[in-house]
């Protein structure tokens, strides 16, 4: 309790909050360092994985990738970086950007490998090109994967950057950092609080971006997918569509049935 | 990299052979104690955090299976977890549990739990309805079926959970290093802070070693503990 109250007290100081080493100097360098890092990474990500998922592969490569930098500790990289002579802000945003990768570039293949075989032959039916065919039909049917793999990215990066206060970053992650060097325990804790608050409003913002991003005809759907927690791996796109349509084709069968005796 | 190693070749041009700042064998033979020391504190930090996160989660998924109105609050409670950086949990921990091993390992937990609970429950749902609906047709109790249906049908998405899970936890570890006890993370900060490049490079091949191996380990148990999968049957590909 006794931490608790220090805390309190840390996050009440105002000189706690002003200056260069300040709170929101140091919040801002946060949120200025993951936009950085989610931009570079999507920069690279969603072209590679759109065109991966396009020409329907690389669905093993992402998992590869993604099972690659998963084992490489974000430390390590951070540590790897900092020992060849890069630090700071440069350093932190290079390896927030590599970790943001696979989300991005799985989102991009999953969501493109996921519309539907018979939508996109029908939009080479209608005459479109292959860029009108990705612009007009393609993407916007996989935005919502699209945006989710971004946004899985965006909080990652905003978690991640913390770490960096430990090779000698700026961010949030700094007064936790510093906290334990001089052994302020109150100090540790509402570093931490700032922290935590930081990435859930962050995550928050992003999910009613989403929302509000997500044409609402695709809400309904994307609410039925999630309730089947996350099933974009087992690749849906596939299986559930033609699960569906006989049982249409049978009720109908019987309604022209029942229909001809009865005329 | 290519510049740092020229850069530091040239400052040894005086000894005869310009050692590799990055790798050498020399500082493996002769810190091996502390080397060893932190791997298996790594190790056996590993799984005794999978062991417990498996303990939980097992229990969790089977209760949000069962009774579905359950599986929101859970599944939201364990995302909003894992969505605390490490450090932060870390840290709010450390006041508490103090520093050293119980605090790095309810926060290793604590991550573990979301990606299992994830993994099992999707596995799951992924029950066949009407394979479900057989096997209560004849006869199975709830517990039975769960038991005996749908957890051997959920084998191969629980052993690519478990796999995922030991990955993370393999890398979370070395956060622990802000409470003094990051296995092969402490090599790493240590060797950063002494700007020794081969202890950065060492510590961080053994972690990747660490992971590689462990999943290798859980891909072929799950292999053996599932040998309808390998046939082709279920055409189950984790």
């Amino acid at each position: 309790m006794d931490v608790l109250t220090e805390a309190f007290r840390w996050l009440n100081d105002p000189l706690n909050w002003t200056g260069p080493s300040g709170v929101l100097a140091l919040g801002w360098a946060h949120v200025w360092i993951s936009v950085a890092a989610t931009a570079l990474a999507a920069a690279v990500g969603l072209p590679a994985g759109i065109w991966l998922g396009r020409r329907g592969r690389g669905q093993t490569l992402g998992v590869a990738v993604s099972n690659t930098t998963r084992a490489l500790p974000t430390l390590a990289l951070l540590a790897l970086l900092a020992a060849s002579g890069t630090f700071g802000s440069t350093a932190t945003i290079l390896a927030c950007a590599v970790f943001a990768l696979p989300p991005m570039l799985s989102g991009a293949v999953d969501g493109l490998n996921a519309v539907d075989p018979q939508v996109r032959d029908a939009a080479r039916g209608a005459g479109l090109s292959s860029a009108g065919r990705l612009w007009r039909v393609e993407m916007p049917l996989a935005l919502p994967v699209i945006a989710a793999g971004v946004r899985t990215a965006a909080v990652q990066v905003v978690a991640t950057v913390p770490l960096a206060a430990l090779v000698g970053g700026h961010s949030l992650g700094t007064v936790v950092v510093t906290g334990f060097g001089t052994q302020r325990y109150g100090q540790v804790v509402a570093g931490a609080l700032l922290v935590a608050a930081l990435c859930l409003a962050i995550e928050g913002l992003l999910a009613l971006a989403q929302r509000a991003l997500t044409p609402r005809g695709l809400r309904a759907r994307d609410r039925d997918k999630s309730s089947h927690s996350k099933p974009s791996d087992d690749s849906p796109s596939g299986r559930r569509p033609p699960a569906r349509r006989p049982r249409v084709r049978v009720r109908r069968l019987h309604d022209s049935q029942t229909e001809v005796p009865a005329g | 990299m290519a510049c740092g190693c020229s850069r530091v070749a040239s400052e040894d041009v005086r000894d005869d052979l310009p050692p590799n700042p990055w790798f050498s064998t020399d500082y493996l033979v002769r810190s091996w104690p502390d080397v060893s020391q932190a791997l298996s504190q790594h190790v056996s930090l590993t799984v005794q955090a999978v062991l417990v996160a498996a303990a939980i989660s097992f229990p969790l998924a089977f209760l949000a299976h069962r009774w579905p109105r359950w599986a929101p609050p859970v599944l939201s409670t364990t995302a909003v977890l894992y969505t605390v950086p490490s450090l932060a949990l870390f840290a709010l921990l450390a006041p508490w549990t103090g520093i050293g091993r119980t605090t790095v390992l309810i926060g290793l937990v604590v991550y573990a739990l979301m990606l299992l609970t994830r993994g099992i429950l999707t596995g799951l749902r992924a029950t066949d309805p009407e394979v479900a609906d057989a096997a209560r047709g004849m006869g199975y109790s709830p517990t039975a079926l769960l038991l005996r249906v749908e957890l051997p049908q959920a084998l191969p998405a629980v052993f690519s959970a478990l796999r995922l899970t030991t990955v993370s936890t393999v890398a979370l570890v070395t956060v622990g290093v802000v409470v003094g006890y990051g296995g092969l993370g402490q090599l790493l900060f240590r060797g950063l802070r002494a700007n020794y490049r081969a202890e950065v490079m060492t510590a961080t091949l053994l972690a990747l070693a660490v992971a590689l191996v462990a999943d290798l380990l859980l891909a072929v148990v799950g292999r053996l503990v599932t040998p309808w999968a390998r046939r082709g049957v279920g055409a189950w590909t984790s």
